[in-house]
């Protein structure tokens, strides 16, 4: 057999606060867009079930955190984000938007939340460069200071359990404040931001905290029987939830209208000159004459696993697996794919037989149970 | 590292031969291979019966990663296979020395066997890998 050639020995790329940790947890270290991080610490099913059945902690220290501040920072994002900040209506609430090029090309995705200083904003890693080079770009006429923040840590901590457990090793007062978290809600507890927000499909939250606070944290969750959780289970429950990966789902080449993302658009109000307003209107309307394709979900039930890259034929035409994997909670394949609208029947080739896959909703697992009919 | 056993014969392509009196041989994959390819999540095995050549795909295992074929290291006919590996593919990635065996074959050219490598050449591949 051929096996994946990842064994080597790890080229030495930058490193969270926690790279002692990971070591420290047994984790096999891989690059990932030049950064030094765990893709598993042993066996990357268990730790998938381990977030739909208790709680894992995942360092993702490596994503971009981007402060937004000044009297038009409002304004401002109003202008650069596909979703409205408007919406946000006091501090610790958070939003989901794609960030796009004039022509409806995604930068990134990211999550907005509302801070009493402003507004801060965590993009993606493998795109940080291009993001803060396009922020700094469109600040021209507004009054606001973009500043990254490298001297954070952001550690996710999901699972069913997750949010008594955090909440739990945390003194009276921010313990309260997690433990009363509502979905998509944050509170600034001192240097520390606590978010309900994540990439799972399962509850749980996000601890934004000062670098040097990170392994204090992650000792004590450790400690409570979190289980560390790597990059490879990251990506199984993420699209077990049915959520694009940047890179893979969408990009700049396609418009947010093909990837299940025009939700995420604030077309209202009708007078927010938002950038690229003008090319989603168009796709939207070019998607519901037929014209653009769609993203959904594919599901497997035989043996074999769907792949990122596979050709996949339709009623309607030929389509593309954009994310594929084995789904552990449902124990077969599933899969992300662009294909032809109003398509109702679909056949990827797996190793030289055509083999008959159901469309579906692209989301598969919330809660630790199946969704899709 | 991963582990390597020192009576077994082993094919660049990381399959391991164990053969017994009778010129059976028992074929797995290494330990080297089952951490290269993560969780596995399905086997595919040859037919009983079938006669293979050496080098040839004959079985596929697949992980959350990635699907790879396994190639016969020997030549000759299969006379069983563990199917016990079609509903707990995992046993790969927990024994693939033992109970994660894949299939038997009685050798056909045991000449063929001069061509494996011991123990310590396939511990230097590994490490050229």
């Amino acid at each position: 057999m051929t096996p994946p050639n990842n064994l080597g020995p790890p080229a030495v790329g930058k490193r969270t606060p926690l790279y002692q940790q990971h070591l420290n947890a047994g984790a096999k270290i891989v690059d990932f867009a030049g950064w030094d991080m765990p893709i598993n610490y042993g066996s990357q099913i268990e730790e998938h079930n381990q977030v739909r059945h208790a709680a894992g902690v995942f360092d993702v220290s490596h994503m971009t955190v981007v402060d937004m501040s000044g009297t038009e920072a409002q304004r401002y994002l109003r202008h650069l984000l596909a979703n409205d900040v408007a919406r946000l209506k006091e501090p610790g609430q958070a939003l989901y938007s794609a960030m796009l090029r004039t022509d409806g090309g995604v930068i990134d995705d990211l999550i907005v939340y509302r801070m009493s200083f402003g507004y801060r904003i965590v993009v993606n890693c493998a795109t940080r460069d291009k993001d803060l080079a396009w922020m700094n770009s469109q600040t021209d006429g507004f009054e606001v200071a973009v500043t990254e923040r490298p001297d954070l840590a952001i550690l996710a901590v999901h699972g069913p359990s997750s949010i008594e457990t955090a909440a739990a090793l945390l003194d009276q007062t921010k313990g309260e404040a997690v433990a009363g978290l509502k979905n998509f809600r944050g509170a600034e507890l001192g240097g520390w931001f606590v978010a309900r927000t994540g990439y799972t499909g399962e509850k749980g939250v996000e601890f934004i905290v000062p670098a040097e606070d990170a392994a204090e944290l992650w000792e004590q969750l450790l400690a409570a029987e979190v289980k560390p959780v790597g990059l490879g289970a990251r990506d199984t429950l993420r699209l077990e939830a049915g959520m694009n990966l940047y890179g893979q789902d969408m990009d700049e080449s396609t418009s947010p209208v093909v990837s299940n993302m025009a939700q995420t658009i604030a077309f209202e109000p009708a007078d927010r000159d938002f950038i690229g307003r003008a090319a989603v209107t168009d796709d939207l309307a070019a998607q519901a004459q037929g014209n653009l394709p769609e993203l959904v979900g594919l599901v497997l039930q035989g043996r074999g696993v769907l792949r990122a890259g596979q050709t996949v034929s339709t009623d309607r035409g030929e389509g593309q697996i954009t994310s594929g994997s084995y789904s552990p909670t449902l124990k077969h394949s599933i899969a992300l794919a662009r294909i032809p609208m109003g398509s109702t029947t679909c056949q990827v080739d797996m190793r030289g037989s055509a083999t008959e896959v159901r469309i579906v909703q692209p989301n598969f697992v919330r809660f630790g149970k199946k969704v899709f009919e | 590292m991963s582990k390597i056993i020192e009576d077994l014969r082993y094919a660049e392509s990381h399959e391991w031969v164990s053969v017994d009196d009778n010129g059976v041989a028992t074929v797995g994959i290494s330990d080297h291979a089952q951490e290269a390819l993560g969780d596995i999540v399905f086997v595919e095995l040859p037919e009983l019966g079938a006669t293979v050549n050496a080098k040839e795909e004959v079985a596929v295992v697949e992980s959350v990663k990635a699907a790879s074929d396994v190639y016969s290291p020997l030549s000759g006919e299969v006379t069983e296979i563990n199917e016990a590996l079609l509903d707990a593919p995992e046993t790969v990635n927990a024994s693939p020395y033992d109970n994660g065996w894949f299939f038997k074959i009685a050798i056909s050219d045991e000449a063929e066997l001069d061509e494996l490598m011991d123990a310590d050449a396939y511990a230097d591949h590994c490490d050229d890998d």
